[in-house]
């Protein structure tokens, strides 16, 4: 018969309306900003640098400026000019590090690939994501102090993934303090020493300290 | 073609109405629709040629959205450009994602871990689902329905999205896939959660059919309507659910059984008579095979590794040769076709997007029909600007 259809489709829609006054299961809005959903441990948005403390966190950021990042940049949104002298890293070695680390947030688009190609777990993602500025320039072009954040930080956004980047740190730092106490031993040299800072070999990667020509 | 019960649409004129007719008969008009038109879906612009409210000439102008895509995929490393894969047809990243991982992978002949082959295929099945509620949603929205089957479709996607942003980290721009498998395992928590997407979405597909299938208004204004014949539809090489729904039995799921679909039992919906209404039919019973490739899929998942150890992340480059690669895209075959020289970016890149290839017959099916119906006709191919431009 003519109509059924609409009728049946006006079943639906009745079924729907009537049923959101019983069951609150039926209200899928959430009524941002007052409330919030939780966003899920994977949410990303933004890169920011890792620093070890809070306190000092330029001191101890773990970027060496290797610039791997930087070229794999999709939109080609990080700039990075690289330190002329050295400061001792987390475990001690004298490492080159960023003088100058922009991350343009009005170009990112929060591919994550800068994280997956860092070898040093330097940069990882955030999940701020109110981030309005009234300068579209300045506003969202953030420096290194702009972007560093303590690793604890970084622990309270991704705890499975900060886990997993704490647990390979610590092992790449007992197999260089294996290495080093080696060749002290091959030295014969009695005192197991973890890592002379002035005889420590350079960073992977890492190239002769001088800065780099500004790139285009 | 007209329901039974309603009249037919217009009545036959009698010689009265004729020559009124013949008198008033002026120019054509020519109606530019779009590029800023909530029914182009984006920024997409039709010059229709309307005799009264008839089109006789229907020009699709397009290359607002043009992003240099494929320059861009030239000029970066091979794994940059995944990102920019996403925003091809945004709805449906993940397969976006899939075929440009195939493509490389098939280049440089590497390897695929068991698991990451279901896990793209459960991923895939999710962008089907998700795309095609979208389409219906978008499809009656189109033709009058404002609303109501919108935003109960979109209830749906926003499930999906969900489920795509606890595993990948983002609800659109999932940028997922990698050269060798995929980026992050799924929890056995994602993979209940997906099962239980599943279970529950063949209920809501119930009741989005109970709106709607038998819906006399949807028929009256779909049915007859922008037919597409098969033998056009194959020599204009369309593909995807609009070839499907003019009789065509094509599907690369089967015709090429790539990834690990050989492996599970489906059937391809093939609709009868090629108009807008078998379009909307075809995708819906797709999903309803899809929610089986899923439970399927969710069932067997193998344990292992979703990398290939060796798989190089820093630093790839490819083998020198030449590679085109293809899957079924939600909207149809999307494909990559790509040149090496052996350095660390393509030296040709090319992308066969479904939407834009579906939109050259356009005009073919709404010749003759009303301009109100061109919306329709539009929303029942499924473009995404994103894709069509690049």
């Amino acid at each position: 018969m003519l109509g059924t259809g609409l009728l049946q489709g006006l079943r639906v829609t009745a079924r729907n309306l009537l049923g959101s006054f019983h069951d609150p299961k039926r209200f899928v809005t959430t009524q941002y900003p007052e409330e919030r959903t939780k966003l899920p441990e994977a949410y990303r948005n933004f890169p920011f640098l890792v620093s070890e403390s809070a306190e000092d966190p330029m001191g101890t950021l773990r970027c060496v400026a290797c610039q791997i990042c930087e070229k794999e940049c999709p939109p080609q949104c990080i700039y990075i000019e690289k330190s002329r002298d050295k400061k001792p890293d987390a475990n001690g070695k004298m490492q080159i590090y960023p003088a100058v680390f922009d991350i343009d947030t009005s170009v990112c688009m929060s591919c994550q690939i800068c994280v997956e190609v860092c070898p040093f777990d330097a940069i990882e993602m955030d999940q701020v994501f109110e981030l309005a500025a009234t300068n579209r320039f300045e506003g969202l072009l953030l420096d290194r102090h702009a972007l560093a954040k303590p690793n604890s930080y970084f622990h309270g956004i991704h705890p499975t993934e900060a886990a997993a980047v704490d647990a390979r740190l610590a092992a790449a730092r007992r197999a260089s303090e294996e290495k080093a106490r080696a060749a002290a031993a091959a030295k014969a040299a009695p005192k197991p020493a973890p890592a002379d800072p002035a005889k420590a070999p350079a960073a992977p990667g890492a190239e002769a300290p001088r800065p780099s020509p500004p790139g285009p | 073609m007209s329901v039974s019960g309603f009249p037919a649409a217009t009545p036959a004129p009698g010689p009265t109405v004729r020559s009124v007719r013949d008198e008033l008969h002026g120019d054509l008009l020519e109606v530019s629709m779009g590029p800023h038109h909530p029914s182009t879906h984006g920024v997409f612009r039709m010059v229709a040629t309307l005799d009264g409210e008839t089109v006789t000439r229907l020009k699709p102008v397009f290359g607002y959205l043009h992003r240099n895509h494929e320059k861009i995929g030239e000029n970066t490393t091979y794994l940059s450009s995944m990102p920019y894969t996403d925003r091809l047809d945004y709805l449906c990243s993940m397969t976006n994602n899939w075929a440009y991982a195939l493509a490389v992978e098939r280049l440089s002949g590497q390897a695929v871990p068991e698991r990451a082959e279901y896990l793209r295929v459960i991923l895939a099945e999710l962008t089907r689902l998700l795309n095609h509620t979208c389409l219906a949603g978008f499809l009656l929205q189109d033709s009058g329905a404002s609303g109501t089957p919108l935003m109960y479709a979109f209830r749906e996607r926003e499930k999906i999205l969900d489920l795509f942003e606890s595993l990948s980290g983002s609800r659109m721009m999932c940028n997922f896939q990698r050269f060798g498998g995929c980026r992050t395992d799924a929890t056995p928590a994602w993979l209940g959660a997906a099962g239980a997407l599943a279970d529950g979405y063949g209920r809501f597909l119930d009741e989005f059919e109970e709106l709607l299938t038998g819906n006399e208004i949807l028929m009256a204004r779909t049915q007859g309507v922008g037919r597409l014949p098969a033998a056009l539809a194959v020599s204009a090489g369309v593909t995807g659910p609009v070839l499907r729904a003019s009789g065509v039995d094509y599907d690369l799921r089967k015709v090429d059984g790539y990834g690990a679909y050989p492996r599970f039992a489906f059937r391809v919906p093939l609709g009868a008579h090629g108009d807008v209404y078998d379009r909307y039919m075809v995708r819906v019973l797709e999903m309803r095979e899809s929610i089986g490739i899923l439970r399927e899929a969710l069932r067997t998942i193998p344990d292992g590794p979703v990398m290939d150890p060796k798989a190089k992340i820093r630093g790839f480059r490819a083998k020198p040769g030449e590679v085109y690669s293809r899957i079924e895209g939600p909207k149809g075959e999307i494909g990559f076709y790509l040149i090496s020289e052996g350095g660390p970016n393509p030296y040709r890149y090319r992308v066969r997007p479904p939407s834009l290839i579906n939109l050259t017959i356009l005009e073919d099916l709404c010749l003759g029909h009303t301009i109100a119906d061109t919306v329709v006709i539009l929303g029942s191919i499924d473009i995404v600007l994103g894709e069509v431009d690049r």
